[in-house]
């Protein structure tokens, strides 16, 4: 029991992240309707960002507020220069440019940090949370920041007007012109947001996977499973699903025979590849209701 | 009266295709415009070419301020309010939301508030659902929650696009009667496109009647309802 506990509440803290990457694929989903394969790679250059201001001498909170900061400027930059003069493209047009980022920012990022795995500092500690063996400080951590992040947003999204008018923007673009919302700068909001959030999520996960350019990829792809299985129309069922994926996860690695830690990941494009035959709006997908 | 609107030689295009051919028209200040023609004669798309949502060439002028080449957003900051065709519903919000989204580039807290009040004592059906997904109003509701999200701008011009399509008579009639005390009593100009052309011209005090992208009538509302040549070549009815 100990151990189905200690791995259920495990599969929360990285499923916090998972959520956490979840949510960011899927803001920009709604906003422009694309995958942003290169989200992982952003969240990884944050990373390294935050890395390198506490190589600076510069404390754990601070260099966590400042690299937000940057994530969420250099999200905006992405769209404006990138995709915004791709936004009437094909759909491939846009699938080459954001392998194209993936594969800039990788690059950069081992050319300005070289590919040897580094060591992350967590602010929380490693020692056991509360006295209790079945979670660490760290993964309390994990799941406590996610919770105010989360948190934030729907109050962002529900209660304040600039989140009503990103709501807006998403749903029916035309109309929100129509009602003198520039739904441009809308979708450029939604990708510095979407870009800090993945920024949270790369370094609250570094002390776990460690920092190197490579770190966010299976990451991304629990992201991506869990806004599938969540619905990719639905924020909160990206959330659901990167809880659901976390937990998934852990148990099928310890009860399942043979699938152990190295099988992990198939599991999550079995799960990605399940859903989508099974259910393709996924579990929270909206259903529009509508009356003619 | 002055003249609000004020549309010289406009010709728009879709792609290659020049759906208006050099069409002029104004109106004054307070009055209720109808704009009338068949399907196709390119009356949404003189709607949409004053909000410059479509490519267009030829002079638009509101208020004496040329509104060419600006972007649909920063024209609704002139006081023009757009009802588009199938009336723009945001249908994942609350009817609520929809009317706060209406004021959305007002700055006055307190006067959205007490607007939102004044358009559930316009239209209550809007304040029995005020909670309600958008998207679970009947097409009637709709509409009236069109027009009152377009209100909330507190507009001096609203455009209205077919507001009568798709329903009953007699909501067409309710509708049609909420407009004409907008118009009297709220002081807002209205532009309105119909097919409904006996409705419309019962309503409006100006009307112009479009033919493949020109305007090929123009007048006072009841001369044109009492000619019956036009009413037959033009109008149908």
């Amino acid at each position: 029991m100990e151990l189905f506990t200690n791995q259920v509440l495990a599969g929360i803290a990285t499923g916090a992240i998972y959520a956490c990457m979840a949510l960011a694929v899927v803001m920009i989903y709604q906003a422009i309707d694309h995958l942003n394969f290169a989200q992982g790679e952003m969240a990884m250059f944050s990373t390294f960002i935050s890395w390198q201001l506490m190589q600076w001498g510069i404390p754990y909170w601070a260099a966590f507020v400042i690299t937000l900061a940057l994530s969420f400027v250099g999200g905006i930059a992405i769209e404006r220069i990138l995709f915004k003069p791709l936004a009437k493209a094909p759909v491939l047009t846009n699938v080459a440019g954001f392998i194209a980022l993936f594969a800039i920012i990788n690059s950069s990022a081992g050319l300005i940090w070289d590919f040897t795995i580094k060591q992350y500092p967590t602010p929380f500690g490693s020692s056991p949370f509360l006295g209790s063996q079945l979670i660490s400080t760290h993964q309390a951590g994990m799941i406590g920041v996610t919770v105010l992040l989360l948190l934030g947003l729907y109050f962002f999204f529900q209660y304040t007007k600039i989140g009503l008018a990103m709501r807006a923007a998403a749903s029916v673009p035309e109309s929100a012109r129509l009602v003198g919302i520039n739904t441009s700068w809308m979708i450029a909001l939604g990708w510095g947001m979407a870009s800090a959030i993945g920024a949270i999520a790369g370094m609250l996960i570094a002390p776990v996977v460690f920092l190197e350019p490579n770190m966010m990829g299976g990451v991304l792809i629990y992201g991506f499973a869990a806004a599938v299985l969540g619905g990719l129309t639905s924020p909160f069922g990206a959330v659901v699903g990167g809880f659901l994926v976390g937990v998934f996860e852990n148990l099928a690695g310890t009860y399942i025979p043979g699938v152990g830690n190295e099988l992990k990941l198939p599991i999550a494009l079995a799960l990605i590849i399940s859903v989508l035959v099974v259910k393709p709006a996924g579990l929270f997908g909206r259903h529009i209701v509508k009356r003619v | 009266m002055t003249t609000l609107l004020n549309v010289k030689d406009l010709r728009a295009y879709y792609g290659q295709v020049q759906a208006l051919h050099g069409l002029s028209f104004s109106l004054s200040e307070g009055s209720l415009t109808t704009l009338l023609g068949a399907n196709g004669a390119g009356k949404t798309t003189t709607l949409r070419a004053i909000c410059n949502m479509v490519r267009s060439t030829g002079g638009i002028e509101f208020d004496g301020k040329p509104l060419n080449n600006r972007s649909t957003e920063s024209i609704v900051r002139f006081g023009i309010a757009h009802v588009p065709q199938g009336r723009g519903t945001f249908t994942t919000m609350t009817v609520e939301e929809n009317l706060q989204l209406g004021a959305i580039t007002r700055k006055d807290s307190a006067g959205i508030v007490s607007d939102i009040e004044r358009m559930y004592a316009h239209f209550p059906v809007l304040k029995q659902r005020h909670t309600q997904q958008a998207g679970t109003l009947s097409g009637g509701e709709q509409q009236m929650l069109a027009v009152a999200r377009a209100l909330m701008l507190r507009p001096r011009l609203m455009l209205l696009d077919e507001p009568s399509f798709g329903l009953a008579p007699l909501v067409v009639r309710d509708l049609f009667g909420i407009l004409g005390k907008i118009n009297r009593e709220d002081k807002v100009s209205i532009l309105v496109v119909e097919q409904n052309a006996q409705l419309a011209l019962e309503l409006a005090d100006q009307a112009y009647v479009i033919e493949t992208g020109r305007i090929v009538m123009s007048g006072n509302a009841k001369d044109i309802a009492n000619n019956e040549e036009i009413r037959k070549s033009y109008l149908g009815y």
